[in-house]
């Protein structure tokens, strides 16, 4: 979108990461640091009125019988609650159910974004959107870790896990350290992003793939053709992956809050 | 001699190509121990699913790293 499709003979420019630069709407600036609000930061917008739209309209009025709306959310929510709350994080998850459930829905709706036409992007494919979830997440671990064990037992255990030889700690301690407070909220910000920045750029490979070998003066305009199935099919498959790494982005928070909670090993 | 065919790029594609190998076996491994474990059990698929998936994302984010990287350490 940010570049044109390259025509004519001169060959094909792949799509680079500056096809995920927007042209900012408003833009200003505080403190040497630069606000701007493009595409995304509406997307994302529109991805928060949505939901609570939704939802509210979902439960505002609870039938025994529910309707469609009140059907849809409801098997959301007792999907994150019964499938991923409860089944991982056992009887105290009950509780982390809403949020799970809200992070859940946030990211499928703000993934799916990445094929709605008009919308083609997904914020995700932005780091800063998947960071900022994946800090949450971490900062809630650790949190409800510390509130379960009090603040040096849970950090006792993290760095010296008990029933392990004294001297394994030389091997252990650092491994742990950066095993749980740095790599694994790094890899939950990564790994959503990446497959939507990936999910993206195949997209644009086999879009602007087609729109390219059209404009070819030579027999290779037919190639044109399974580029664009491509591009069709893997829409699809984006909308697997899509909803796929939403549900790892929960399931992997659920697994971390698991880990802060169990008792004593 | 003229030149008939020649390719541009960074070094980024070997990397990331480099970078899939591991993950790749590690995914292939992760599924077929799933239908492995289903196919003898087939009353356990719905438990290890769930650890299925979390095996799965943490093998992947390998693989992701190397593409971001490709893109991250242009030249």
């Amino acid at each position: 979108m940010a570049d044109p499709p390259c025509k004519g003979d001169n060959g094909f420019c792949a799509p680079g990461t500056e096809s995920f630069l927007y042209k900012p709407f408003v833009k200003w600036e505080w403190f040497n640091v630069h606000f701007q609000i493009t595409k995304v930061t509406i997307l994302v917008w529109i991805a928060v009125v949505l939901l609570i739209v939704l939802f509210l309209a979902a439960v505002r009025k609870p039938k025994i019988v529910p309707g469609r709306g009140q059907w849809m959310a409801e098997s959301v929510y007792g999907l994150v609650r019964n499938n991923i709350a409860e089944d991982m994080i056992g009887h105290e998850g009950v509780k982390f159910a809403p949020y799970l459930a809200t992070l859940f829905m946030f990211i499928v709706v703000t993934n799916v974004f990445g094929i709605i036409p008009v919308a083609q992007i997904s914020p995700n494919a932005h780091i800063a959107y998947p960071a900022f979830l994946a800090v949450i997440s971490w900062l809630l671990f650790i949190i409800a870790g510390i509130r379960k064990h009090g603040a040096w037992p849970y950090f006792r255990d993290i760095l010296f896990m008990p029933g392990v030889p004294k001297a394994m700690y030389i091997l252990l301690t650092p491994i742990e350290i950066i095993s749980t407070l740095i790599v694994r909220p790094i890899t939950l910000a990564v790994r959503l992003f990446a497959n939507m920045f990936a999910g993206h750029l195949l997209l644009l490979v086999f879009t602007l793939g087609t729109t390219y070998l059209l404009s070819v003066h030579n027999f290779s305009k037919i190639f044109s053709i399974p580029s664009f199935i491509l591009a069709l099919g893997l829409t699809f498959f984006e909308l697997f992956v899509e909803v796929l790494q939403a549900y790892v982005f929960v399931v992997l928070t659920a697994s971390y809050l698991q880990g802060a909670l169990a008792e004593e090993h | 001699m003229s030149t008939l065919a020649e390719v541009n790029g960074q070094l980024g594609t070997i990397g990331y190509g480099l970078a899939a190998i591991g993950p790749g076996i590690g995914i292939g491994l992760i599924f077929a121990a799933y239908i492995n474990s289903s196919a003898r059990q087939p009353e356990s698929a719905n438990f290890t699913r769930t650890w299925m998936l979390v095996g799965f994302a943490i093998i992947e984010a390998l693989a992701l790293f190397g593409l971001v990287l490709a893109f991250a350490l242009k030249k």
